[in-house]
């Protein structure tokens, strides 16, 4: 059957097929070294994250008083170790996992959320819209840090409290950017074309709207990663997320914050990591930016 | 221009009133009893009523937001659970810290971003531009509490220049313009001018090279002026835009100085909502949101009607 209807398919001469609009995208961003560069380093960071268990030299909740504060270099630490005595490799590894988690779920989160309530405030318009907008107004009158505090402290301390305040945090901006790039594309002839020709709403949306908005907002949520990963790891930092003994950057800064008149370099790693990650999204971003030429 | 001005304030009230009534349902957010932290254990449902209507928790919901609504406009923000003072008195103690840091910060911020901004923005394209860039992204990339820990591990704990926390020798509150408590100053200062220092270098430099790119440059080159001239024409042109932004980072520096206060016990707002986070202290997170929130919509509507005044180009209706 599949054969038959292959055969009813009209030939298309290979030369004439388009390339694509995304393997555009895709060769231009390979051909942007500061951008590969940012993907081997956040590949290989999620990569020693997933793999930890696997890779790290110990275990990243047990140590020895014995062994405490060790330099880095110490034979059988790598990095040297915390202040409770545990492996700060075997840390920074595990670590990974808790805040690579923290700054992307939200993010994924605000984006899905986000992303519905502004195509249909910006598809539908009118009263929708602007209950939508309005709303998304009032949340944008806290500045951020503040509105994440604000939830979370409220909330009470823990993960998940973390995680849904952050998500509140990041919804608005992306609700923000989706209406306005789907009131720019229903002005736009060929919506009205499809229209006319008698398609419906969710016809309109899913084969005509989405294909052309949808790569502003992944480009504008690509850039909110570094600030989600900054301020979870925050969050983390001031007592609100991860709770000890986990391992997870921010709390490790922390917790080795009483280290820093003996062993400074090593009480300074974790923010490296999140420095490290935050600074590779927010250039890989950039490069996506203008491999897609999405004007801001 | 009045008609833009009058729409401007009319539309702060709502945002206003609901910015309140978000702070206000900040209580029902918290799990457990609001009471549960200065009530004892084992207290009767005598004490425990007794204590509700002390604190106007015995009424419904709509009308405990209006009175507190009524006694905020007053002033009255209420009694911190933890301290027992009046939440107004704790925060009117810390707003001049953070204020004051955040306007330091901001100045440095302002300085410094606009400097690289300028000449990145006027050598654009050069090795300065791409060193400039890279200085700028990292400032809005890097954990700003991070780096305080690094500038205290340098210049207090390796150089034992400047101290590491605090706001003034032997824990006083008191400030004074001298060297014993400027230096209290810096380092917080210097950690959370990270941010501001990208986002106005960031905006600076595609400002000047934008109106470096415009006919009336290239008209003031042909007239025959100097650099210096020139140069004066596009700071002219691009300031108005510039003052708006580190406007609008005044407002998020803040509200977001809490990870920066926490790294240097800087008894500002930001240590005052993470004491009141952790005991508990409803009355104090409420009010200290609700008064930085204030602040922040305050600053835009500030920023948004200065902005037209400062730069007749930009004619709102």
């Amino acid at each position: 059957m599949i054969a038959s209807k292959e055969k009813d398919r009209p030939v298309v001469p290979p030369e004439v097929v388009s390339r694509g609009y995304w393997h555009g995208v895709i060769s231009r961003l390979l051909r942007d070294k500061v951008s590969v560069a940012c993907m081997i380093i956040l590949g290989a960071i999620v990569l020693s994250a997933i793999f930890a268990p696997l890779i790290a030299p110990g275990d990243p909740t047990v140590g020895s008083v014995l062994e405490r504060l060790k330099p880095i270099g110490e034979p059988g630490y790598l990095l040297g170790t915390d202040e409770l005595g545990r492996d700060m490799l075997t840390r920074l590894l595990y670590g990974g996992r808790m805040s690579l988690i923290t700054g992307v779920v939200p993010v994924t989160l605000a984006l899905i959320i986000g992303g519905a309530l502004g195509t249909i405030a910006g598809y539908v318009g009118g009263w929708t819209n602007a209950v939508i907008m309005r709303t998304i107004d009032v949340i944008f009158a806290f500045p951020s840090v503040l509105l994440a505090v604000a939830i979370s402290g409220a909330l009470g301390a823990g993960l998940e409290n973390m995680l849904l305040a952050l998500t509140i945090v990041l919804i608005p901006p992306i609700v923000r950017i989706s209406e306005s790039v789907t009131t720019q594309v229903r002005e736009l002839d060929f919506v009205d074309a499809a229209r006319a020709s008698g398609a419906g709403s969710l016809t309109i949306i899913r084969a005509h709207i989405l294909g052309n908005i949808l790569g502003p907002i992944f480009v504008y949520s690509s850039s909110l990663l570094s600030v989600s990963i900054i301020l979870a790891s925050g969050l983390s930092f001031i007592g609100l997320g991860a709770k000890p003994p986990t391992p997870e950057w921010g709390l490790m800064l922390n917790t080795l914050r009483s280290a820093i008149y003996t062993q400074p370099v090593i009480s300074a790693l974790p923010g490296v990591m999140i420095f490290i990650v935050s600074l590779a999204s927010n250039l890989l971003s950039d490069g996506l930016r203008s491999a897609m030429d999405v004007q801001r | 221009m009045f008609g833009y001005f009058a729409k401007r304030l009319a539309y702060a009230v709502p945002v206003c009133i609901a910015v309140s009534a978000l702070c206000f349902s900040l209580v029902y957010l918290a799990p457990g009893d609001p009471l549960s932290a200065v009530l004892p254990a084992d207290a009767s449902q005598e004490i425990i009523d007794d204590i509700k209507a002390q604190y106007g928790l015995d009424k419904p919901v709509p009308v405990q937001y209006i009175l507190w609504l009524g006694r905020a406009v007053t002033g009255d923000l209420g009694t911190s659970i933890g301290s027992g003072r009046s939440v107004a008195l704790e925060i009117g103690n810390a707003i001049g810290n953070s204020l004051m840091l955040a306007l330091f910060a901001s100045i440095i911020g302002f300085t410094v971003g606009s400097f690289l901004g300028m000449i990145a923005g006027y050598y654009s394209g050069s090795t300065t531009d791409k060193v400039v860039s890279a200085i700028a992204i990292s400032g809005v990339s890097i954990p700003h509490y991070w780096l305080g820990i690094v500038l205290v591990a340098i210049f207090s704990v390796e150089l034992n220049w400047l101290p590491a926390m605090g706001a003034g020798a032997g824990g006083s509150q008191e400030w004074a313009w001298d060297w014993e408590h400027v230096r209290f100053i810096i380092l917080p200062a210097i950690t959370l001018a990270a941010i501001p220092t990208g986002i106005v270098t960031r905006s600076v430099r595609a400002l000047v090279a934008d109106t470096l790119s415009k006919e009336f440059v290239t008209a003031l080159i042909a007239k025959g002026l100097t650099n210096r001239a020139i140069f004066f024409h596009v700071v002219k042109n691009s300031a108005p835009t510039a003052l708006s932004v580190i406007g609008v980072q005044l407002g998020y520096l803040m509200a977001g100085s809490i990870l920066v206060e926490t790294v240097f016990s800087w008894p500002g707002t930001g240590l005052l909502l993470n004491t009141a986070i952790f005991q508990r202290d409803i009355p104090l997170l409420q009010g200290t949101i609700l008064v930085l929130a204030l602040f922040f919509v305050g600053l835009n509507l500030l920023v948004d009607i200065l902005q037209p005044l400062l730069d007749p180009r930009i004619s709102r209706t």
